[in-house]
């Protein structure tokens, strides 16, 4: 259990799923070969590791963040920028990284220390304004940014598509090799995660979340403490957006710092389960199979009620009022199912 | 004389009045004059100052119910600017079909065209506030987390019902004629429809402080505000005023945001999303619950962007934000933070 760190699944269905999800997208390149089916399981990875990050500041410590896409695109922008000024090498790559990871981390710094003083209210309408005025900025600087085009570059050689070798006897691809360093790495911060939460720092934050007054009364610098896990939240978040960045060879406004990715993470999180870490898990592979393959559907239905002459119905299952939906959802899943697929498979009560 | 007995003769402590946010506006517009004088003239800042004001007065409409309805209720609703773009669009839908009346050259037609439009509007919003409140709101009475992501909910819901109703594009909404058109003072050229914004706005306020202040009703919200069991162990159902408050508030929203498509001469639907940053930072300048820090809050953000507009376009993205951060470094809850929270 050591990966784990002493935080198991409690609840043999959710072992099993997760199984099946962490196995399946291990072999994901020889299970469905093709572009699309690839494309959905690192775009998988990539949220189960963002929504893991986010579940650290929503679920654990209590404090809803908007902002959180703004953290992931700075780093996707990061690695945008640095590899499409000084080109397709794994220098510049790290260079990215070296500015982009800091830089979250302290603007986090700068927004805790702003508003998590005074209450958790006050951090969720701020993250809100920083996060849209972050994203009118990287928009209108098109110098730096490539504006709403964003910026396509290159990756090194051996992440390109045309790249393969022959390695006993299976032919690998460029395409799998980044695949592969996109679920190593998103494995890698989601157990970091799962260690950062059960760890005693852990245990302080859910004592915070719980009762504020009762943890600064036992001696914890509660502030301190929720901005560390808010800087932490958003170094991660810049990490998960550098390896998207990688992986789509492309950075613009609407992959990175658009807000209905900000309502993905949220649901992503709820639906799964906050406060749980495997929800993340469960709630990104469900919602991410969903907006493929369902959006997909709800184009057909909008079409048929077209041809059928009824009104509205087209209107209102257009594949673009996909966001409709998933409000609706949204809402419903805090109302009766705040405790989240993770909760409801562990037999926990919602409080 | 015993420490219990009271003297009921004296007066209360008078609780000390704290003036200087109100100079701030002030300030603001005088420090702009020898900038704007430089690179242009003062019928420039003549303009930009009243234009500030108008857009001032109409970001304070549309806040001031937000502040409000926190202060009474701690509740934040992150759905307030559905509300504000669902007003929008039901005066829309009135003005359309009287689109005759708007464009006759009287302004008693204009004005049966327009207010008919602006007590829909406020009505529409009123209700749907109503339902709002009992439906989505009072169950997650207290818990701050579930409040944010439950109205946040409602907002995208609202928001995507406005596309599927009336689709993506902008909607023209004209002025009617004798709104339109500009009054010279001496150079200066100010549009006709600021200034009827500005007068619509201190109304407003000057309601608001007159409800609050010297009214029974106004009285009972300031308790709430203060300690909500207190007002509800004397015996007032504090769950009708909350109603009531949650109402008002959602109407100036609608309010607001019919003053708001009127100014900007078209609506669409992301209309709210965007004002709802807006309104937040203004309510976050002004301190959460109070509304005379919303109506400077307002005046200055509005102020600040006009001026920083003309100046320098490019830093004008970023005005919001860094005033707030200024103002928030003064004063870390806000110029007039209510105190029980």
């Amino acid at each position: 259990m050591m990966p784990l760190s002493g935080d198991p699944p409690r609840s043999r269905i959710l072992a099993i799923a997760l199984i099946v999800i962490v196995v399946v997208l291990a072999l994901a390149p020889f299970l469905f070969p093709g572009a699309k089916p690839l494309n959905v399981a690192a775009k998988i990875c990539i949220f189960i590791a963002l929504a893991a990050s986010y579940d650290l500041l929503l679920g654990y410590t209590g404090v809803v963040s908007f902002a959180h896409t703004m953290f992931y695109g700075i780093g996707s922008y990061g690695i945008a920028i640095a590899m499409y000024g000084l080109g397709p090498r794994w220098d510049a790559a790290a260079l990215g990284l070296v500015v982009a990871l800091p830089l979250a981390a302290a603007l986090a710094l700068v927004i805790g220390l702003f508003s998590l003083r005074v209450q958790t209210i006050f951090f969720a309408m701020i993250t809100l304004a920083v996060a849209s005025a972050f994203a009118v900025l990287a928009s209108q600087l098109s110098w730096l940014t490539g504006g709403e085009d964003g910026r396509s570059f290159q990756v090194p050689q051996v992440l390109r598509p045309g790249f393969r070798f022959d390695l006993l006897g299976v032919t690998v691809t460029g395409r799998m090799l980044t695949y592969y360093l996109v679920f190593a790495c998103c494995l890698l911060l989601f157990l970091l995660l799962l260690r950062i939460v059960n760890s005693p720092f852990g245990r302080v934050l859910q004592a915070i979340r719980e009762n504020p007054f009762r943890a600064e009364a036992l001696g914890y610098r509660t502030v301190m403490h929720r901005i560390l896990a808010n800087c932490m939240a958003a170094a991660v978040a810049a990490a998960v957006g550098a390896l998207n960045a990688l992986w789509l060879r492309y950075t613009g406004p609407d992959t990175s710092l658009s807000f209905s990715i900000m309502l993905d993470i949220l649901l992503i999180v709820v639906i799964g389960g906050m406060g749980t870490m495997y929800g993340a898990i469960v709630g990104a592979t469900l919602y991410v199979l969903a907006q493929n393959y369902l959006q997909t559907l709800m184009g057909t239905v909008s079409a048929a009620a077209g041809e059928a002459g009824l009104p509205l119905i087209p209107s209102l299952f257009h594949p673009d009022r996909w966001l409709l939906w998933l409000g609706i959802l949204f809402i419903a899943s805090v109302y009766f199912f705040p405790a989240g697929i993770v909760g409801k498979l562990r037999g926990v009560n919602p409080r | 004389m015993s420490p219990t007995d009271i003297d009921a003769g004296a007066a209360l402590p008078k609780t000390r009045r704290d003036f200087l946010p109100l100079l701030l506006p002030v300030a603001l517009a005088l420090a702009a004059l020898p900038f704007i004088v430089f690179f242009s003239s003062g019928t420039t800042w003549v303009t930009l100052t009243i234009a500030g004001l108008a857009m001032g007065m109409m970001i304070f409409v549309m806040a001031s119910g937000l502040t409000l309805i926190f202060g009474l209720m701690d509740v934040l609703n992150f759905g307030h600017g559905a509300f504000i773009a669902i007003g929008a669009y039901v005066a829309t839908l009135v003005l359309v079909p009287l689109g005759g009346w708007m464009q006759a050259d009287s302004v008693w037609l204009n004005l049966a065209a327009v207010v008919p439009a602006v007590v829909a509007a406020m009505a529409v919003t009123a209700a749907l506030g109503f339902a709002f409140e009992r439906v989505v709101i009072a169950p997650v009475y207290g818990q701050h987390l579930k409040q944010i992501l439950i109205t946040m909910g409602g907002m995208i819901v609202a928001e995507q019902l406005l596309y599927a109703l009336f689709g993506p594009q902008q909607i023209p909404l004209a002025l009617p004629t004798s709104l339109r058109g500009s009054f010279l003072i001496g150079e200066a050229a100010i549009e006709k429809y600021r200034v009827v914004a500005v007068l619509v706005g201190l109304v407003v306020f000057l309601a608001m402080l007159l409800i609050l202040n010297r009214t029974k009703i106004g009285l009972l919200i300031r308790a709430g505000v203060e300690n909500g069991e207190m007002v509800e162990a004397l015996g007032y159902r504090i769950t009708r005023l909350f109603v009531g408050v949650f109402m008002a508030g959602s109407a100036l929203a609608g309010l607001g945001g019919v003053m708001w498509g009127l100014y900007r001469e078209q609506v669409n639907a992301a209309m709210g999303g965007e004002l709802l940053v807006l309104v937040f930072i203004v309510v976050i300048i002004g301190g959460l619950g109070s509304v005379t820090g919303c109506f400077i809050g307002a005046l200055l953000v509005a102020l600040a962007t006009n001026y920083v507009g003309f100046l320098t376009p490019k830093l004008a993205l970023i005005t919001d934000i860094l005033l707030m951060v200024i103002i928030l470094l003064w004063r870390p809850r806000g110029l007039y933070p209510v105190t029980s929270r």
